[in-house]
């Protein structure tokens, strides 16, 4: 055995070659399912991380989060639509518009001490509200959805993301790795150590001088901010935005199923969780197309039984374990619910 | 617009609120007593929508016929859930409990889905165009029975809790959970009843929805989440709030599918909602938590 004496070197080394893995395989397998089934992981990889920031590490739970990812999506896609601005820029006023959004709910909720499941509540009739808002705003469409032209004027495949399915694959990819190591980073300062204080007794944060409003908005706004450019990515990728998927509810749901899985409060555990599900239901679809079953619901029936199990069985997913297992710490592994 | 039509769109609005407000007392009834969220609420209440057709559609039985039978075998359901997964629930932490509850929902929902498929269906009663004629009102038959009902129901419940021996033992649970304990309550079966009892309510709605709406699986989200709008307006664990509760919601999305469009009435339910959490998180009728 060569054991590494230091599980954060090894950590290190694992997460590298795990990148490394990502980064090349599609060279070697050029295959448009493949790609298209990875670009749906990596995408519920990077939100998933997204909202682990707030729930994970903060303990607020949001059920709305497909609002910032429908925000995201909408701004950048009425920029480049109305006023002929590109998606790099598009998406800095994606990032400004969900975390003004965030800024307003999780201001609104943790300033009249709206908490729990109260909060949760609040977070679904924002997203609720404004999807039937969006049904009925023309100017993106409404209802009838909103749509990017394919063509674009010569200029360079990614300036404005009308490129192959590859580039999309290789921007979420380097937007899930760079969350991933932001969200290392940012839990490693102060304000991390604050989320987790305030997540585990709220009360007694605020007994230690911790300002329990700020800190909490903190991490509303910081996960809204960095749950946009999904929202951005997917409305260039689709080339179509409806507000009945862009804000469902059914979205929010699937959004937080990857780090449930892999493990709330950890890092790695929406990645794992993503990598865990992205298959595992694309493999259900082609066991049912193969055996000519025609069942609309059966593969959400299977992600509604997991998740019961899941809560119940191994509420702290299954991250934590497989990292004893293969001798990791992960940076902010919490210790299983009280 | 005349003054007769607004006040007619406002009385019908009010009588399906009722049914509503039955629906969430049932929501309010299982949090009152077990301090669970069930967040699948509005999917057992479907449920019961495809009981009643069902039995219409086998049986050629009236909704109000089915309102036994979907009870039974809701509150045998409720209680089995109670007993198979809620119970491990209780004292959990909120967010695990509403996940699960959740996975419950996505569960029921999609098992709707598989089994009746996704197109709307109805139940068609002899008396579905008849009404009533009072003073300047013209009230729909259907939607006054499916009002006096879950008033009656909603009664029932109420002295259920009130009068009998069991109503106060569950009620003494929700009080104090130890101090029931210490004097001898099986407070776990007085829970599964509760669970029980609370999807029969839900069941029962549905019974009554069917006389005014059809019933498609899509649906179950909704009526959750007005399930939850309701409640907390009236302020959880409140039973007259429910039911205040679902009158008034029923009044807005009735008045706002006049005033704006009839596809915008639930942003109006959503807007209370955020309204009432912000300023009253308690409800109009509830006590503040501490």
């Amino acid at each position: 055995m060569m054991a590494a004496p230091d599980p954060a070197r090894r950590g290190r080394l694992l997460f590298g070659g795990f990148a490394l893995v990502l980064a090349v395989w599609p060279l070697g397998i050029d295959d448009a399912y493949l790609v298209s089934v990875a670009i749906t992981m990596l995408w519920f990889a990077a939100v998933g991380q997204a909202w682990n920031l707030m729930m994970g590490f903060a303990g607020q739970l949001s059920l709305g989060h497909t609002l910032y990812v429908g925000l995201g999506a909408y701004t950048a896609a009425a920029l480049y639509v109305h006023f002929g601005i590109g998606p790099w820029i598009g998406v800095w006023a994606a990032v400004a518009v969900a975390a003004a959004a965030g800024a307003v709910i999780g201001g609104l909720g943790f300033r009249f001490g709206v908490r729990g499941v109260y909060f949760a509540l609040l977070t679904i009739a924002f997203a609720e509200f404004t999807r039937i808002g969006f049904d009925h705003l023309d100017w993106l469409g409404g209802s009838a959805g909103f749509f990017l032209p394919l063509d674009h004027d010569g200029a360079l495949p990614w300036a404005d993301l009308r490129g192959p399915p590859l580039l999309f694959y290789y921007l979420l990819l380097a937007y899930t790795l760079g969350l991933f190591l932001l969200c290392r980073a940012v839990i490693a300062r102060p304000l991390g150590y604050r989320w987790r204080a305030v997540r585990e007794d709220q009360e007694a944060a605020a007994a230690s001088g911790i300002n329990v409003f700020r800190t909490k908005l903190a991490a509303a706004v910081m996960s809204a901010a960095l749950t946009a450019p999904a929202g951005v990515i997917q409305a260039f990728y689709y080339n179509n935005l409806f507000p009945d998927q862009a804000f469902a509810m059914h979205r929010s749901i699937e959004m937080i199923l990857a780090p449930i899985v892999g493990g709330i409060g950890t890092l790695f555990g929406p990645i794992l969780g993503a990598v865990v599900l992205t298959p595992l239901g694309e493999a259900l679809t082609l066991g049912l197309e193969a055996l000519a079953i025609d069942l609309p619901g059966l593969k959400q029936t299977v992600y509604g039984v997991l998740l019961v199990v899941i809560v119940l069985r191994l509420p702290s997913g299954v991250w934590p374990p497989l990292a004893r297992r293969l001798g990791l710490g992960d940076a902010a592994t919490r210790t299983p619910d009280r | 617009m005349p003054f007769e039509v607004i006040l007619n769109i406002a009385a019908s609005g009010g009588l399906t609120g009722l049914v509503y407000g039955l629906a969430a007392l049932g929501l309010s009834v299982i949090f009152g007593v077990s301090r669970v969220v069930n967040f699948a609420h509005g999917e057992v209440m479907v449920a019961g929508m495809f009981g009643a057709v069902l039995l219409a559609d086998g049986l050629g039985a009236d909704p109000l016929v089915a309102v036994p039978i979907v009870g039974l075998a809701l509150f045998g359901t409720g209680w089995l859930m109670h007993r198979g997964l809620v119970r491990e629930l209780i004292g959990a932490p909120e967010h695990r409990q509403f996940l699960a509850l959740v996975g419950v929902a996505m569960v029921v929902m999609n098992g709707l889905l598989m089994a009746f498929g996704p197109d709307a269906r109805g139940v068609r009663v002899p008396y579905a165009f008849d009404a009533y004629e009072i003073g300047p009102l013209l009230l729909d038959k259907v939607r006054v029975i499916a009002g006096g009902a879950a008033i009656l129901v909603a009664a029932g419940l109420f002295a259920f809790f009130r009068l009998t021996a069991l109503g106060t033992a569950v009620r003494a649970c929700a009080d104090n959970q130890l101090g029931a304990r210490v004097v001898g309550l099986p407070v776990e079966r007085l829970y599964a009843l509760t669970f029980g009892l609370g999807c029969a309510v839900a069941g029962i709605a549905g019974c009554l929805m069917t006389l005014i709406v059809d019933v498609h699986p899509q649906l179950a989200p909704d009526y959750t989440l007005a399930g939850f709008t309701i409640v907390i307006i009236g302020g959880l664990g409140s039973a007259t709030g429910a039911l205040a509760g679902g009158v008034l919601i029923g009044l807005a999305e009735a008045l706002a599918g006049i005033v704006l469009m009839p596809s915008m009435k639930s942003m109006v339910s959503f807007a209370v909602l955020i309204l009432v959490l912000v300023v009253r998180p308690h409800g109009l009728f509830g006590r503040p938590a501490r």
